[in-house]
């Protein structure tokens, strides 16, 4: 699916990076250390830490994108380093059920 | 081939750095055209090093060598050591406190996932002085 169908489906805003690519998988978990294992490549990283680590383990675990759901907001300077790293990242008011049952119906 | 060798500070009091030098790393072997398994492990590993050092010992520094059949990584700090290693290696164990607990780690994963995603891992470790993890990745144990 496209970032920016998953996007438009669960109503995210999208605060840094491309819209334009191919995402596949999903992974919710708030420890750094399981996501650092589990976030596979192009995945969706469906969390609510917003500080400004998320965005290395994202790098480093190559993840399509990061939705921060229940509408946290992120800390200064994560847009920033996101964008220097190229990193997608996603601002969703839904909870992380919400957002994957959606995406499911839809045929994520 | 001689091995490329990096030198890396890591800094005890930014939490806003860490994980710098295993991007750099991860780019380095990107570059280099290591496979995708085998960098991820590199990534996965030397994170969860560097991110010790970062909440558990104040900083440090790391010497990666890059070779074409294995990657050495040392991660050297003047922290004040781990006083029961076996204790420290199990899954969950974890002496952080809650203010990096709340940032997201503290999960007491670390020590084994550097175990899991290395093909060795040696700790040489001395209350008050530091801690010194090697951790070595063969590259041909992968379709590399
Ligand atoms: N470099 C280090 N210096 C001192 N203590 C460490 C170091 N690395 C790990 N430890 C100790 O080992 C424990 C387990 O480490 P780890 O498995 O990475 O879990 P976590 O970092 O989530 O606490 C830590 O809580 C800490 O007490
Ligand atoms: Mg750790």
């Amino acid at each position: 699916m496209l970032l920016k169908d998953i996007i438009k489906l669960t109503d995210s805003k999208l605060l840094s990076g491309d819209e334009n690519k191919e995402i596949n998988g999903c992974y919710i978990g708030d420890l750094l250390s399981l996501a650092m294992s589990k976030v596979q490549k192009d995945n969706i990283w469906i969390t609510i830490q917003s500080n400004i680590n998320i965005v290395a383990v994202a790098s480093l675990t190559e993840a399509g994108c990061i939705i921060i759901c229940e509408g946290f907001d992120p800390d200064d300077g994560v847009v920033s380093r996101a964008k220097d790293e190229n990193i997608s990242i996603l601002q969703s008011q839904l909870s992380a059920f919400e957002i994957s049952k959606i995406l499911v119906c839809n045929g994520f | 081939m001689a091995a490329l060798t990096m030198h890396y500070t890591v800094d005890g009091n930014d939490f806003t750095l860490a994980g710098d030098c295993s991007s750099k790393v991860k780019k380095s072997l990107t570059q280099l055209g290591f496979d995708p398994a085998t960098i991820r492990k590199v990534a996965i590993a030397m994170y969860e090093g560097e991110i010790n050092m970062v909440i558990h010992a104040n900083g440090g520094f790391i010497d990666v060598s890059i070779e074409p059949d294995k990657i050495v990584a040392v991660l050297n700090d003047h922290g004040p050591g781990i006083a029961d290693i076996n204790k420290a290696m199990q899954e969950g164990f974890s002496t952080a406190s809650n203010k990096v607990r709340e940032l997201g780690f503290g999960a007491g994963m670390g020590l084994p996932n550097m175990k899991k995603y290395s093909d060795e891992m040696n700790i040489s470790t001395k209350i008050g002085e530091g801690t010194i993890v090697t951790l070595t990745f063969y590259t041909n144990k992968t379709n590399n």
